[in-house]
């Protein structure tokens, strides 16, 4: 299933960071392919954030090639690398907390309505637009509704309904069940299966073990600024990926 | 808003919020507004002269002296900032103002040979263009405000430095350049078009003044462009969450100079209404106003730590501020109450607030 489409949607060759004489990544590899959903795993430090960093555009990798969709591309910031499909959602999800959903899905890229030389914002779209995203993602989300009023899942829901936006081809989320209730993780994870069956390649960051498991395709584990080990998740166990977290087994 | 279209969700376990749980009827303007309403009663009751179309008149002209300048500071207070500076900024525009006006009329003076001539009988000066001496010289005035908010602007959205400090030092550094400039002494508006500045200024249409039809006008526009433009949802955004505007791709750095310019003209337009009404630009003129403009804006219910705030509550606080102080007077209370009474509902105005907010 993972291999169904031959040409990854994203493709790193030999990434290596280098913050002065700190090496933070060394010769990375990896491959994502459409509709697949890839863990990224490792402890604090192992150059997990830095790695996302580099493919969401806020660093530029000091050695390699970055293939997005085949063709190579250059970041120089965050707003290039949103411009040809990759989309991130932040650990703290980068919501305006007195805003309503539609407002917060269509953050910096408003739906507006020409009136001469003005140009007013097109509320009805945008809460329709909104709608149906949140629809597509099943989560019980009104447009019109504000932030502040919202669950944890929900919050996460208008957060992944703002990558759908754009069409984006491939989402990082950043531990995105850190920090909401038990309930709440079983609709996210929903929300990445939705993600998953429209073709989009998922890179999960996250520390949860379970959820790993749950949903992800594939795991990556990085340990001191290298790829560990790149294995489909039932060809290993969780057993297997702490002692690779951990460093009690080197490699697999 | 209903439901539009066959909606693609069903709600089975997320309520609906109620109509009187949400926008104005959930928010601290709507409260003052409240409170307001009731004073309006109770002064009815107090005082015969209160609801008379002269004193009216004369609430309305008060409150809109302050009234332009609190919606300017409310949208710095929307994205979470403070503008300390509105008081002396006042001054300084009305100053210049009248300076270039005094100018430009004087024959002889600098560049009046452009705007004036003098009569046949060598006394009275004549403008050239009736009304052109006045453009210049309010657009001098408001050139000035312009700069003053691009360098707070700037101190704050690119070098970093905090909001209170450097509009604290603009107070400063404003208020003394308009000692410097008139020598201490203030300034006089002057010559042919002295008129026309009184009638645009501190003039009524229709039992209007106009100052409050001004502030009407302003008002709305800001009420469109807060909640209907792009550059009103940024403001509020960046208000709700600076780091998530930035992440977004909000172009942070300029709506913040765009804030702080705002701030500022609203201020020197304030400044130069008040100098019409005055007849002057005394050096001390409008000395400690942004604490009044800032309470007025608190009261209204814009939250000093940032994304709440509006047209609509702005008013209402600089309204409320000039019933009290009215209703003192018309009560015979000695005037010396008002500072105290004015801190009173400040306080009283937030810890209502706060008190709500944990309720739901």
């Amino acid at each position: 299933m993972t291999k169904a489409d031959a040409t990854p949607v994203l493709e790193l060759t030999g990434i290596g960071k280098e913050f002065g004489a700190i090496r933070a990544l060394h010769d990375v590899d990896l491959q994502v392919f459409p509709g697949e959903v890839v863990g990224l795993m490792g402890d604090n430090g192992a150059g997990k954030s830095t790695l996302v960093k580099i493919i969401a555009g806020n660093f530029r990798p000091s050695h390699g090639e970055i293939r997005f969709a085949g063709s190579a591309v250059h970041f120089n910031r965050p707003v290039d690398a949103r411009a040809v499909g990759i989309e991130v959602v932040y650990q703290d999800l980068a919501l305006s907390d007195n805003l309503t959903a539609a407002a917060n899905v269509f953050l910096g890229r408003e739906l507006k309505r020409r009136f001469g030389p003005i140009a007013l914002l097109d509320h009805k779209s945008m809460a329709a637009r909104a709608l149906e995203l949140f629809g597509e993602l099943r989560s019980e989300t009104r447009p019109d509704d504000l932030v502040k009023q919202m669950s944890g899942g929900q919050r996460q829901a208008v957060a992944i309904a703002r990558t759908r936006l754009s069409n984006a081809r491939l989402v990082m989320m950043d531990e995105p069940t850190a920090a909401i209730s038990v309930r709440q993780v079983e609709q996210v994870l929903g929300l990445i299966h939705r993600l998953k069956e429209q073709g989009v390649a998922v890179m999960l960051i996250s520390h949860r073990m379970p959820d790993v498991f749950a949903v992800c395709d594939r795991v990556v584990v990085m340990r001191r600024g290298e790829k560990r080990a790149d294995k489909p998740i039932h060809e290993t166990s969780p057993e297997e990926v702490t002692a690779l977290i951990t460093g009690a087994k080197e490699a697999a | 808003m209903a439901m539009p279209m066959e909606s693609p969700i069903t709600f089975s376990n997320v309520g609906k919020i109620r109509w009187w749980q949400r926008g104005i009827f959930a928010s601290q303007t709507g409260y003052v507004l409240l409170a307001l309403a009731v004073l309006l009663v109770i002064m009815h009751f107090a005082s015969p002269y209160f609801f008379t179309e002269g004193n009216m008149q004369n609430v309305a002209k008060n409150f809109s002296f302050i009234a332009i300048a609190t919606l300017g500071v409310t949208f710095v207070i929307i994205t979470g900032g403070i503008d300390l500076s509105v008081g002396s900024m006042m001054c300084f525009s009305a100053m210049i103002t009248s300076m270039v006006m005094t100018e430009l009329s004087t024959p002889g003076g600098l560049g009046a040979s452009l705007f004036v001539h003098m009569a046949a009988d060598g006394k009275t000066v004549l403008a050239n263009v009736p009304g052109l001496i006045l453009l210049v010289s309010i657009l001098a005035g408001l050139g000035v405000a312009l700069i003053a908010g691009l360098v707070n602007g700037f101190c704050i959205a690119v070098l970093g430095l905090s909001p209170f400090v450097t509009t604290l030092g603009m107070l400063s550094i404003v208020r003394g350049l308009g000692y410097v400039v008139s020598n201490g002494r203030g300034s006089f508006p002057g010559g042919p078009d002295a008129d026309y500045f009184y009638a645009l200024t501190s003039g009524d249409v229709l039992g209007v003044p106009v100052p409050f039809i001004y502030l009407m006008i302003l008002a709305l526009t800001m009420a469109v462009v807060l909640h209907h433009t792009s550059f009103g949802r940024h403001v509020f955004a960046l208000g709700g969450n600076e780091k998530a505007a930035e992440l977004t791709g909000i172009p942070v750095v300029r709506v913040k100079i765009e804030v702080y310019v705002i701030c500022a003209l609203a201020a020197g337009l304030q400044g130069i209404i008040i100098s019409g009404w005055l007849g002057s630009a005394p050096a001390n003129m409008a000395t400690s106003y942004e604490l009044n403009v800032i309470a007025a804006a608190v009261i209204g219910g814009a939250n000093l730590a940032g994304g709440i705030g509006g047209p609509l509550g702005a008013i209402v606080g600089c309204v409320l501020l000039e019933v009290i102080r009215n209703g003192l007077v018309l009560a015979q209370v000695s005037s010396y109450w008002q500072q105290t009474l004015v801190g009173v509902i400040i306080i009283l105005a937030v810890l209502v607030d706060r008190i709500r907010s944990r309720m739901t």
